[in-house]
């Protein structure tokens, strides 16, 4: 018997699924954020430099790699909507736009709480944070064109194109620290060399971006199902799921 | 009738723009003429300190640079999307990116080269010396393509859209950062004596990849826009 790879390409199969994961997901990422956050505040020895300010990172740290993980996510979606035409593709990519521009906001603004008694000031124009925050004005502009055309075809196929075109700018920031001589610090984790942290803390900073992934499939599900109830509005099915919905809700 | 050679089409596409730009002068002098007013309000509204407008002088030009090539992309395809040139551009058995390089080009020498050659008389407003308006001169000169051609993804994208001209700054500014960081900073770089090479470098980076990307990329937004 083969297998159907395509069944959940539709979104009339998409939207149930959908339905099914999205507890499974909440609660993972419920758990996983309080295991590690209690981890981060309570357990992690105090840093003999920085004292407890340095317990931001906890949030910060998985926020950032978040927005540049959703980035590429939501590009390779519009680049696979744009190649095989699929407007699944292009529906997934519209529900990650939001939340990657809120973990972008949760970087730029944990960052800032981390650098006033660190650094002394909220804001520095040094190549790592002036890189993140051109990603979080792509994330804006992303989704306002989105909004700015009623064409949905059209809406779906442009911003893929910025998407892509903007991708460019993650390398950018990822390696911002070492091209750039910055203030901000150069990577303390690494896939090629052991981390320069204790071990609880690496375990706190693992654990709470495990989290914020689940925290992001759960989320982005939740809101691909929005995206499809609306563009589906003609189809027959659609319409019943939606009175469905509302009369469960009630 | 024959086809048209890749070349024949490109030159033809230049000829057309830049015939079309000669017929509307105006629009040509207004984009040269805002950088010349926006550049002369910062020594009014900051100060005629000498010091003080030999530090903010190369930020202040290529910011104004920008600006002008930002409120002249709405004439890079509009007026050919609405009287159905675009349509018809897009029907040449050519490339559509090596038409819009051409387009692209038309546009830059008739918004952004007046503006490269006018950059050494703006850069004597703020006190820079002769090496400095050199740099400037030859800063621009990489870079105001490099925007051209960043802005025509932009415009593409925006393309007959409600409100286009805000949306094209949001779109297509973020993009404008790197150039704008490297190209002052050559200038920066040059007045405090280090040495521009290393920005000049980083520019003539980023021409290259705009043009190896953003041409194909517009091509794609264009297409995108006329179905």
């Amino acid at each position: 018997m083969g297998i159907n790879w395509f069944k959940y390409s539709s979104p009339q199969a998409f939207h149930p699924l959908a339905g099914k994961m999205i507890p499974w997901f909440s609660v993972a990422a419920g758990l996983l954020i309080i295991i590690g956050l209690y981890i981060g505040f309570f357990v992690a020895p105090t840093d003999f430099q920085q004292g407890d300010s340095y317990r931001i990172i906890f949030v910060h740290v998985p926020a950032a790699w978040m927005s540049m993980f959703l980035y590429v996510i939501m590009a390779a979606w519009a680049g696979v909507g744009l190649g095989l035409n699929a407007r699944p593709s292009f529906m997934m990519a519209q529900a990650i736009a939001p939340t990657g521009a809120m973990f972008t906001f949760i970087a730029l603004l944990t960052g800032a709480m981390w650098g006033k008694p660190t650094w002394g000031a909220w804001w520095v124009w040094d190549a790592r944070l002036t890189s993140e925050l051109i990603l979080l004005f792509q994330y804006i502009g992303i989704i306002l064109l989105r909004a700015a055309i009623d064409d949905l075809r059209r809406a779906d196929r442009a911003s893929a194109v910025l998407a892509l075109v903007g991708v460019v700018n993650v390398p950018i920031i990822y390696f911002s620290v070492r091209w750039w001589n910055t203030l901000h610090q150069g990577a303390s984790v690494s896939m090629t060399a052991s981390p320069k942290m204790a071990t609880t803390m690496l375990t706190a900073m693992l654990i709470m971006t495990v989290g914020f992934w689940m925290y992001s499939f759960a989320v982005t599900l939740a809101r691909v199902r929005c995206v499809i109830l609306d563009r589906e509005r003609q189809p027959m099915w659609g319409n019943q799921t939606s009175i469905q919905e509302v009369a469960e809700a009630r | 009738m024959s086809q048209p050679s890749m070349s024949e089409a490109l030159g033809g596409v230049v000829r057309r723009d830049l015939l079309l730009a000669m017929r509307h002068r105006s629009d040509v002098a207004m984009s040269v003429f805002f950088v010349v007013i926006v550049a002369s309000l910062f020594p009014l509204g900051v100060g005629p300190e000498a010091a003080v407008l030999r530090m903010i002088g190369p930020g202040v030009l290529w910011v104004t640079a920008l600006l002008a090539c930002l409120l002249s992309l709405g004439r890079l395809f509009t007026a050919d999307y609405l009287d159905g040139v675009l349509e018809q551009t897009a029907l040449i058995p050519q490339s559509l990116a090596v038409l819009v390089i051409g387009k692209v080009f038309a546009h830059w020498v008739v918004s952004g080269l007046p503006v490269v050659l006018l950059s050494p008389l703006l850069g004597l407003q703020f006190g820079l010396d002769g090496v400095t308006l050199g740099v400037l001169t030859l800063s621009l000169l990489l870079g105001t393509p490099t925007l051209s051609m960043i802005g025509a993804i932009g415009a593409a994208l925006t393309l007959g859209l409600r409100g286009s001209g805000l949306l094209v700054a949001l779109l297509v500014l973020p993009l404008f950062i790197p150039v704008l960081i490297f190209g002052a900073g050559a200038v920066t770089s040059s007045v405090s004596g280090i040495g521009s090479e290393a920005n000049l470098s980083l520019l003539g980076a980023c021409f290259l990849l705009s043009f190896a990307f953003a041409p194909w990329a517009t091509a794609v937004a264009l297409r995108i826009a006329l179905e």
